[in-house]
């Protein structure tokens, strides 16, 4: 590793901050737009075309806002939970690819530029360890405030990540499992190794026949085999980012604003922040491991920088998508009650991915080694 | 299937809700200082004093407005008219008038209760001020100009709609008009804030337009 690669690493980690922020401004305006008008309202129109810097006009806002510290809260800790909330959202980014690898001849050599700012071979228990932390953020802001309706949401986050910490990564081992059917020599923990496995189509090579040329048309995506997976691990990406339906932290009606209830200014916008950075990772890690990632048609054809710039497009489409689908379940549902979101937790998503978790690795053993009695 | 199917339904009507609105349907926002909304034609906003077409006060003074109202909102004085150069057609004018809009429950009490038809209502209803002061509107800005222009506080303004003070109320009580005997048991229309007869509501007579000619009240 040389001075070269050191400069490459450190652009990518701005380069992922900056469009982490961007993304951040863009997804806020764009989230108000659209629940305005699943309500027939128009939302923010003042500030820039369409209200587009809405969001920039509110961040300034809360920069000039006081910050008020409780008398009552335990202050070293109170501080840290914002922090807390920020730095893991950022940090999960990390490990997505969000476009194809291009290489670029710099310090005499040519390197290959993966559009990620670090390929880990543990990307996905990476991805696990970050998100568990990012829920200390929650429990911590709540505990630390000192005042009673962030200690209700604190402990509303304590079982709620428990709950649906365990489905979701259920369902990242079945597909894992699943993953090493093309190639057991992989990495198949490494998000850009997922990716690159998904590249291409259901298509058999060398294969005929009418059911081969249909097969051509459907993209390699694991979501098809693994659709089940999917479902579990959408719901609990809701419920990790504490989104409706399943944002009973905040929970405004009944507990006020919930955790972040006693914060004010910058601290409260690092809750903000971190919210919608991990609404868009969220998004982002479903589509690299379920819906192909940066993959899509005609990239090998186009090759070098253009394929970068066209998988680009791909990779923020579907998680367009995605986003959206977050925005309308916001719209759409109400909040589930305690008890409800405990019982979907526990009596449905875990059996649902423990069950799947077992017959798809039973499959997949048997096309690997071949029938138990042969 | 029950909970997914709920949900789908659920989600449809967002959905559906949505594709409405950008296609410009069922959208119920006014941008309001840009646009105004069109007002019931019986709204009551702020009042006026109104004045005769010759120029000559309406208000006599005779405070039966500050009796009527239920809110005590409203002050009178009276004054006797100076001889030679008389400020109402009655015996006295209306010297001091104040109504504190900040207990107005704009009833329109004061309005039936004129027996000259002096006070009226508008469809004004901008009225928040930076200071409690300024909510007691005196003569200077009840009183109606010469032309039967309505006060407007704040002319300079680039949201003000002057034009929309002209849309003064013209309902008046249903009996005899000022006491007039041709009058009697019809539901008058009257020109109010001097900006003409107004036509009538729907459902109103419109015979009663016609049958009320100026100079036929003269002579009675």
């Amino acid at each position: 590793m040389d001075t070269v690669d050191i400069v490459i690493v450190l652009a990518k980690a701005v380069a992922a901050f900056a469009l982490l922020m961007v993304v951040t401004v863009l997804l806020v305006w764009a989230e108000r737009k659209i629940v305005a008008d699943m309500q027939n309202r128009l939302g923010p129109m003042r500030a820039g075309p369409f209200g587009i810097l809405q969001t920039v006009a509110d961040g300034l806002k809360l920069f000039f806002k006081e910050q008020i510290t409780p008398a009552k809260s335990d202050v070293a800790i109170y501080l840290l939970a914002p922090l807390l909330a920020v730095v893991p959202a950022f940090l999960m980014f990390l490990v997505v690819p969000i476009g194809r690898p291009f290489n670029v001849t710099l310090g005499g050599q040519i390197r290959e530029i993966s559009l990620q700012a670090m390929d880990l071979n543990i990307g996905l228990l990476y991805i696990l360890a970050i998100s568990s932390v990012a829920v200390y953020a929650v429990v911590l802001a709540g505990w630390s405030s000192g005042s009673k309706y962030p200690l209700l949401g604190g402990v509303r986050a304590t079982a709620q990540a428990i709950s649906y910490e365990a489905a979701m990564g259920l369902a990242l081992v079945a597909l894992v499992v699943y993953a090493s059917i093309s190639d057991a020599t992989a990495d198949t923990l490494s998000v850009a190794r997922i990716v690159e496995l998904q590249q291409g189509t259901y298509a058999t090579a060398g294969g005929s026949g009418i059911l081969n040329t249909l097969a051509g048309f459907v993209p390699r995506w694991n979501i098809i085999p693994q659709f089940v997976a999917f479902g579990v691990f959408a719901v609990a990406a809701v419920a990790e980012t504490n989104r409706a339906p399943f944002d009973l932290v905040e929970a405004e009606q009944e507990i006020v604003g919930g955790f972040h209830t006693e914060y004010s200014g910058m601290r409260f916008a690092m809750f903000f922040l971190a919210e919608y950075i991990n609404m868009f990772t969220m998004s982002a890690i479903a589509v690299s491991l379920f819906l192909g990632g940066w993959s899509g048609p005609f990239l090998d054809s186009i090759g070098g920088f253009g394929a970068t710039i066209l998988s680009l497009v791909y990779f923020f489409a579907k998680v367009f998508v995605l986003l959206f689908m977050f925005i309308w379940l916001r719209a759409s549902l109400p909040r589930l009650r305690y008890d409800q979101l405990m019982q979907l937790g526990w009596k449905r998503l875990i059996p649902t991915a423990l069950v799947w978790l077992v017959a798809s690795t039973l499959v997949v053993a048997w096309r690997q080694f071949g029938a138990p009695w042969a | 299937m029950g909970v997914i199917g709920d949900l789908a339904k659920g989600m449809a009507v967002t959905w559906g809700q949505m594709v409405q609105t950008i296609f410009g349907k069922g959208l119920v926002t006014t941008q309001y200082p840009k646009e105004m909304r069109e007002k019931p034609q019986r709204f009551h906003g702020r009042h006026v004093l109104n004045r005769y077409p010759d120029g000559m006060e309406k208000c006599i003074g005779c405070e039966l407005c500050a009796g009527a109202c239920p809110a005590r909102c409203i002050y009178v004085r009276g004054k006797e008219n100076p001889p030679d150069e008389p400020v109402s057609p009655g015996e006295r004018f209306g010297f001091v008038y104040e109504i504190n809009m900040l207990r107005c429950i704009f009833c329109a009490l004061c309005v039936e209760a004129c027996p000259t038809e002096a006070i009226t209502m508008t469809q004004l209803f901008e009225m928040s001020t930076g200071n409690r002061g300024d909510a007691i509107y005196t003569k200077d800005e009840l009183l109606v100009g010469v032309d039967g222009t309505p006060n407007h506080m704040f002319p300079d303004d680039p949201l003000a709609d002057i034009g929309e003070l002209a849309k003064a109320d013209g309902w008046m009580r249903a009996t005899a008009s000022q006491g007039r005997v041709a009058y009697e048991g019809i539901p008058g229309w009257t020109p109010s804030a001097g900006v003409g007869l107004r036509p009538p509501e729907p459902g109103q007579d419109r015979s009663i337009e016609t049958d009320r000619d100026p100079a036929q009240d003269e002579e009675e």
